[in-house]
């Protein structure tokens, strides 16, 4: 088999699993197993993004895994990638320094469909690192003009030190998005709230038949989620999470994403609650 | 109004594959080898399987040869199909270094001549397209099954021996070849006069015909061509009703049948390395020693327990599940998922199974208890009631 | 000044009860406020008198020998802030410690009792909202004991 060899080490590959490099120009730590890499092209920049999309990230030697991209889109906003050190690969990116070379394909995937969302009611009900594939859309939303939809932006954690993005809810406040945070347990230099993220629904107004929400964290918190939206008279196909399987390809060749008729990496992550995933992620061994 | 078919000889078989090989074509054909029929590269009619013939059951597979005969193709399918030039086994998909700067990335590229594929089955001619579809009809397109496909060369032949594993009937794969073929040949052996039916469907194939001895089609040729193809319709034995399993296996996830299944089922993953369609593929990055890192991509199978992992387990632990995913993936999700069904009938899947679970068997079993579900009450002892 | 009745009747506990059941229960409740840092309830003294948060946030805690305390839950305004009172031995089993200004309705729970004693299908009403109150803490306690962000047990 013949291998092409480099120009200027530039590759301009035609198939699709060859990654572009990209160096990694920042880095900082957002919680003591969270750390969100900013991203510089060295090859080929990714073609534009939308809020939601995943890419697969290329720890060299190591492996490949799918992560939301959590900046905006838009030509300000540098590409960040905010990872949970869970396995071998994850640990390898979440480790990177600046300097160092990753692989990035993509972007892959739907999107939360924050274009469609004008003058509704919107709530984004984030769990632990599911924060990261929603910070692009809170910020796509927050520098709309006012008047726009209203927003309500509610985050749950394990404890205080694992809020993620902390430093941003302030602005995002200042953006007139209700923020409301929550952990499971505190001690008792936390002042906020302590409970489970349904709790803060009660203590923030919202029309639930106007509203679409919008859920991503750990699948059993999007159940019991979605499930105390609907209690609350939320429409369920108004209704979307973020769906997580295995993923190895991303471009919906080696059938390993599937989750009943979908191919997540293709006509996911992101899919409205109704009229099928519901019964998908209820279901066992599905 | 497409061209008249013409009838060719043995010799004419010989010289069709003498043609594809003069024009650069790696021609790949049915030889045996090992108690079965499977591919090769062929370089001439010799190398066909002539006067052999198959037996297929559930979990049995067995060829003979006949001294009388000399019928090249007088046998249905052997385990392989010709997913396996669309879609290797094993592939470097890249290779990278790491040098002063960082790593540098290089796309392995294949450049292997164009195949014909000389023998394909009606199933296998629509193996190919389900899995082009699959491969190459996405926002993605695989380069390496694209091409192979576009460059590749069918010459298909039709069936005149179906084997009792065969359903190509129910899905509208055969017996008779219809499209996605250059050449389609038919073996007619009536009135002792052993010759072969070609016709040509496409401008490709046309031109390779042109260059082959032949003699005008008669009348008698047709016939004999179509009892052929009515005969293999009568032979085929095993039936599913295609439109309707779709969404019977859909309403029928929790039926009783599954566990029954799951209590046969190995899980090993054999009807997933015969059939024609199925293209899970696991990829995987390497190191060697000298530090040149590859990105391998290679066959899967949804039986694998870690082909549904996630998050320190696997979604799919219980054989029920596995088995439950592979069959109504190929049933049923597979046409939400790529327009058209995955199944083509070939029946591998029935006689490579060691067990001999039978696909359409467990679709009937389904459909004659339509809604049952499982229930985990169990019969109380006489004391208890 | 609100009549007590109509005070109450916003409460989950007793909004689309009959008027009269209302008026039982305002028989027992008056107003009160707490400052910030205020502790409400004390774990282990008796629970007498039980609180609907009409205004701020309480904390639900547990005092350590050495350290700070943990925080079991926070409740906000339309809350039932003790439950202790309607069981034997009635004691309150945590602190309660105000994190904000509070306004509150205090309601007598011996008085409660009594009522519901003495009128079963009041205490039939009573108890079935405050089961419902007991189903969505005891549901949000497990949600948590999940540990869903944390532990490999809940993926």
């Amino acid at each position: 088999m013949a291998v092409t060899s480099l120009t200027d080490g530039v590759v301009a590959p035609t198939h699709p699993l060859v990654p572009s490099r990209h160096r990694v120009v920042e880095r900082s730590l957002e919680a003591s197993d969270i750390s969100t890499l900013i991203l510089e092209p060295i090859d080929r920049p990714i073609s534009a993004f939308r809020a939601g999309q995943f890419n697969m990230l290329s720890a060299f030697g190591v492996g490949e895994v799918a992560i939301s991209i959590s900046s905006a889109p838009g030509s300000s906003d540098k590409l960040e990638h905010t990872i949970r050190d869970v396995g071998a690969v994850s640990h390898a990116l979440w480790a990177c320094q600046p300097g160092e070379i990753v692989g990035v394909r993509g972007p892959f995937g739907t999107d939360w469909g924050i274009d469609q969302f004008e003058n509704k009611e919107l709530v984004v009900i984030a769990g632990g690192i599911g924060l990261a594939p929603l910070r692009g859309a809170i910020r796509q939303l927050a520098i709309r003009p006012p008047g726009s939809s209203r927003v309500v932006v509610l985050a749950g954690a394990r404890t205080p030190d694992q809020i993620i993005f902390g430093n941003e809810l302030e602005g995002w406040r200042a953006a007139g998005i209700d923020v409301e945070t929550t952990v499971d347990a505190a001690d008792s230099d936390w002042k906020g709230h302590v409970g489970v993220v349904t709790q803060l629904l009660k203590e923030v107004p919202f029309d639930p038949p106007l509203t679409t929400a919008l859920i991503c964290g750990p699948e059993i918190m999007m159940r019991f989620t979605a499930r105390a939206l609907i209690d609350r008279g939320v429409d369920p196909s108004a209704i979307f999470v973020s769906l997580e399987r295995n993923m190895q390809c991303g471009i919906g060749w080696c059938g390993h994403c599937q989750l009943g008729p979908y191919l997540l990496c293709r006509d996911g992550p992101v899919l409205p609650w109704e009229p099928i995933t519901a019964a998908l992620i209820e279901e066992r061994e599905r | 109004m497409p061209p008249e078919p013409v009838v060719i000889d043995r010799g004419g078989v010989d010289a069709l594959i003498a043609a594809l090989r003069s024009r650069g074509y790696r021609t790949i054909g049915p030889v045996v080898r090992n108690g079965a029929i499977v591919h090769a590269e062929i370089s001439s009619v010799a190398d066909l399987p002539a006067g052999w013939h198959d037996e297929q059951a559930p979990g049995s597979y067995r060829i003979h040869h006949n001294e009388d005969d000399d019928e090249l193709f007088g046998w249905a399918v052997g385990p392989q199909s010709f997913k396996a030039s669309l879609f290797p086994p094993a592939s470097i998909v890249w290779r990278g270094r790491r040098d002063s700067g960082g790593v540098l990335v290089e796309q392995a590229t294949d450049e292997a001549p164009p195949e014909a594929f000389f023998g394909a089955r009606p199933c296998e001619v629509a193996g190919m397209s389900v899995l082009g579809t699959v491969l190459s009809g996405g926002a993605y397109p695989d380069p390496n099954c694209a091409r192979h496909q576009s460059s590749g060369f069918v010459v298909a032949v039709e069936c005149g021996a179906p084997a009792s594993t065969c359903f190509c009937s129910s899905m509208g794969s055969g017996p008779s070849a219809t499209e996605g073929f250059d050449i389609a040949l038919t073996e007619l052996t009536s009135a002792g006069d052993h010759r072969f039916l070609a016709r040509a469907g496409t401008e490709k194939g046309q031109s390779v015909l042109d260059e082959i001895p032949q003699r005008e089609l008669k009348e008698k040729d047709r016939e004999d061509r179509h009892g052929v193809i009515e005969r293999s319709r009568e032979i085929i034995t095993r039936h599913l009703d295609a439109s309707a399993v779709p969404s019977l296996l859909a309403r029928n996830l929790e039926h009783p049948r599954w566990e029954d299944v799951a209590e046969r089922c190995l899980a090993c993953g054999n009807c997933t390395l015969v059939c024609p369609t199925c293209f899970c593929a696991a990829t995987s990055e390497r190191t060697n020693l000298s530090g040149e890192i590859q990105l391998e991509r290679r066959w899967d199978s949804c039986f694998d327990l870690a082909h549904s992992y996630l998050h320190g387990g696997s979604v799919r632990v219980s054989t029920r599940s596995r088995y439950r995913q592979w069959m109504t993936h190929k049933l049923s999700t597979w046409v939400d998922q790529f327009g058209m069904s995955g199944c083509v009938g070939c029946g591998r899947c029935i006689t490579w199974c060691p067990v001999g679970i039978d696909i359409t068997e467990e679709v009937s079993a389904i459909a004659e208890t339509d809604g049952a579900t499982m229930t985990n009450e169990v019969p109380l002892q006489p004391s208890e009631a | 000044m609100e009549e007590m009745h109509d005070l109450i009747g916003e409460f989950p506990l007793f909004s689309g009860l009959p008027k009269e059941t209302i008026e039982l229960a305002a028989g027992c409740a008056h107003n009160v406020a707490f400052d910030t840092g205020a502790r409400i309830l004390t774990e282990g003294h008796s629970a007498d008198t039980f609180y609907l948060i009409r205004r701020g946030r309480v904390s639900l805690q547990v005092r350590k020998p050495s350290g700070k305390a943990i925080v079991i839950e926070t409740l906000g305004p339309g809350s039932v802030l003790g439950l202790s009172w309607l069981v034997p031995p009635y004691r309150w089993h945590f602190d309660a410690v105000a994190l904000e200004p509070i306004g509150a309705v205090a309601v007598d729970g011996a008085c409660l009792r009594g009522k519901a004693d003495a009128d079963s299908s009041f205490g039939y009403g009573l108890l079935q909202r405050i089961a419902q109150v007991l189903l969505e803490r005891l549901q949000s306690t497990r949600e948590r004991l999940l540990d869903v962000y944390g532990s490999d047990l809940a993926h």
